[in-house]
């Protein structure tokens, strides 16, 4: 009986029909995955966000949110921005060097726009918690003012810019935005009208 | 008419029959319970197997009627918790049974995992047995994630903030994995609801599967004891091994007393320390989940502390992931890790007991310091007993081919 079996052809068959099962499968697990990413609501819900900045003092900090993510607004005073320099050698990334950190138009220095005003994320590079604001400097070594995340103790400067050997790998996100105004900006938009 | 009685003794009439001629009922009851011998001198590390059992069905349970009451949406979810506290009769028993359930579901498992580790039991032939138990904690460790999520606290909340961003640490597709496990461009109220999914069916379906497959590979090849000897080489003339006694009646009366221990443990937890001061329930998840600000001091539950340890440790993301990874995983190489020729810890050498014990000390240290603040002493601490926990993993194949055994018995030691 078994002699009479052409193995070539059942191997074929064999190895054919679970090819195709399996293509199938695969073509089949597309709709499932995609049902996974953001839907489109969730992407609605992520548009823009206008900021008025007038009634910011200078050394003063908001908090917004924008796609659910909490960005900070600070007005950086004189005596602030004099200090981004004196960090410089303390820095893993001073001169904004990791394109992925920040559009172009911040990726400078004081990494924003208007060196004044510091618009940046609120989640720690490390590992997403919010980075507490501690500007005085001091008492710790070193320290110039900025954000220190709870979590695991990273640090970054006034400018949002990492310390060396913290388990944070890179300055903390500054997300599109642009002036639509001289004192109103809108932060998830570059370009279009206001 | 003739009856023909097949060897494994069909009753002849009755309701049994005929079920029996339908269904394995008494093969399967023969095969698992009355003829499914284990040895005779087990001792008290046996009986957390079915502790695990035991409170895999509080949970079940328990969670069945709390998804009858709770809301899986971000603005109703931590309202809903609280309305279950205070309005429905009984709604706090069955969320504290539940919650305290986690933490004694961890404690049982991690006390059956020692137990494999102290008398060999992952040692060939029992490979399989203890890979499989080894998944049945990953998908634990996960349930128990998803779970901490729902409460929709401030813990809640910015835990899986944590926990979900290590997986942006991934090269390459990292940033888009985080955007498929959280369906948004944050934690939010559609990552709340596919949580709940995981929670409630994907996973429990998943860790009731793989604990029939861990029983079935453990009837397969039979029990392990406190010697590690194998007790099927030496069978009576009934082909029943002599050190072996009968699953059921002798060591279910003996679980029997142990679960009511157990029990009296759990109802004291669940009615006078719920919370166990904040290492079940931490104290911040009591808050709403904040998105604007996280926690002073962010720490996991207990379990997960000796792991969050080792990630604070390193001062690199992916490095730090890496090694919390390999910390999890480690444990399931152990059958290939370990060269000793002997399995119980009672007749290995000097070595393997300190290398056991210091191993214990560091799991311990690690796990109160994953509660402690990251600040430079903990940090260091944290380093020197992470270096000690991956020591006694990775150098194991060279300490157990050097540690002198001593010889096994050919029966096992039983004080009768």
């Amino acid at each position: 009986m078994t002699d009479d079996v052409d193995r070539n052809r059942r191997h074929f068959l064999t190895v054919a029909t679970a090819v195709t099962g399996g293509v199938g499968i695969a073509l089949a697990s597309i709709p499932f995955l995609s049902s996974l990413k953001p839907s489109a609501r969730a992407q609605a819900l992520g548009a823009p966000v206008e900021v008025p900045l007038s009634s910011l003092e200078p050394g003063e900090m908001i908090r917004v949110t924008w796609r659910g993510r909490l960005v900070f607004v600070l007005r950086r005073s004189d005596d602030m921005l004099a200090r981004l320099d004196k960090v410089t050698e303390y820095l893993r990334d001073p001169g904004s060097d990791v394109v992925e950190q920040q559009p172009e138009y911040a990726a400078n220095q004081h990494r924003s726009i208007k060196p004044e005003y510091l618009v940046i994320e609120g989640s720690c590079t490390h590992l997403g918690c919010a980075p507490l604001a501690e500007f005085e400097v001091g008492p710790a070594d070193n320290w110039f003012g900025g954000f220190f995340c709870p979590c695991h103790g990273s640090r970054f400067d006034l400018a949002g810019r990492v310390y060396k050997s913290v388990p944070a790998p890179t300055n903390l996100r500054v997300p599109p935005y642009r002036y639509i105004r001289d004192d109103v900006i809108m932060i998830g938009a570059e370009t279009g009208a206001a | 008419m003739a009856r023909v009685e097949s060897e494994i003794g069909k009753p002849k009439s009755g309701l049994l029959k005929w079920i029996d001629d339908r269904f394995p009922l008494t093969k399967l009851m023969k095969e698992h319970a009355t003829e499914y011998y284990a040895s005779k001198n087990f001792n008290i590390w046996y009986v957390f197997g079915v502790l695990a059992m035991v409170v895999l069905v509080i949970q079940l349970v328990t969670g069945i009627f709390l998804t009858m009451n709770y809301k899986p949406d971000a603005s109703e979810a931590f309202a809903s918790v609280e309305y279950i506290m205070r309005d429905v009769e009984w709604g706090w028993l069955m969320r504290y049974m539940h919650s305290t359930g986690a933490s004694f579901f961890f404690i049982v498992v991690y006390l059956h995992m020692f137990r494999g580790m102290l008398y060999g039991s992952y040692k060939k032939p029992r490979e399989l047995i203890w890979i499989i138990g080894m998944l049945i904690f990953f998908v634990l460790m996960a349930e128990a994630f998803a779970g901490y999520l729902l409460p929709w606290g401030q813990m809640s909340y910015w835990g899986a903030q944590v926990i979900i961003s290590l997986f942006g640490a991934i090269p390459f597709i990292g940033e888009t994995l985080v955007e498929y496990i959280r369906g948004d461009y944050s934690i939010s109220d559609i990552t709340l609801n596919r949580f709940f999914a995981l929670h409630v069916i994907v996973l429990p379906l998943a860790l009731i599967g793989l604990v029939v497959v861990h029983i079935m590979a453990l009837h397969e090849v039979g029990s392990n004891n406190p010697d590690g000897v194998e007790i099927k080489e030496n069978k009576g003339p009934d082909g029943v091994p002599v050190d072996g006694v009968a699953f059921h009646p002798y060591h279910t009366s003996k679980d029997l007393v142990a679960i009511i221990v157990f029990l009296m443990v759990f109802s004291f937890v669940v009615f006078f320390a719920p919370d166990m001061g904040g290492y079940f329930l931490e104290h911040a998840n009591f808050e709403p989940a904040d998105t604007m600000a996280t926690p002073e001091h962010i720490a996991p539950v207990w379990y997960f502390t000796p792991y969050y340890a080792i990630l604070r440790a390193v001062p690199d993301k992916l490095w730090g992931a890496i090694l919390m990874g390999l910390a999890v995983f480690l444990p399931l190489f152990l059958p290939w890790l370990d060269r000793s020729r002997v399995r119980s810890i009672r007749y290995r050498g000097w070595i393997y007991r300190s290398a056991l014990g210091l191993f214990v000390i560091s799991f311990f240290a690690l796990g109160w310091l994953g509660l402690q603040p990251a600040e430079d002493l903990y940090v260091l601490m944290a380093r020197v007993f992470s270096v000690i926990y991956f020591g006694f993993f990775l150098l194991m194949p060279y300490y157990t081919t050097i540690d002198k055994t001593r010889p096994v018995p050919d029966r096992v030691v039983y004080h009768g």
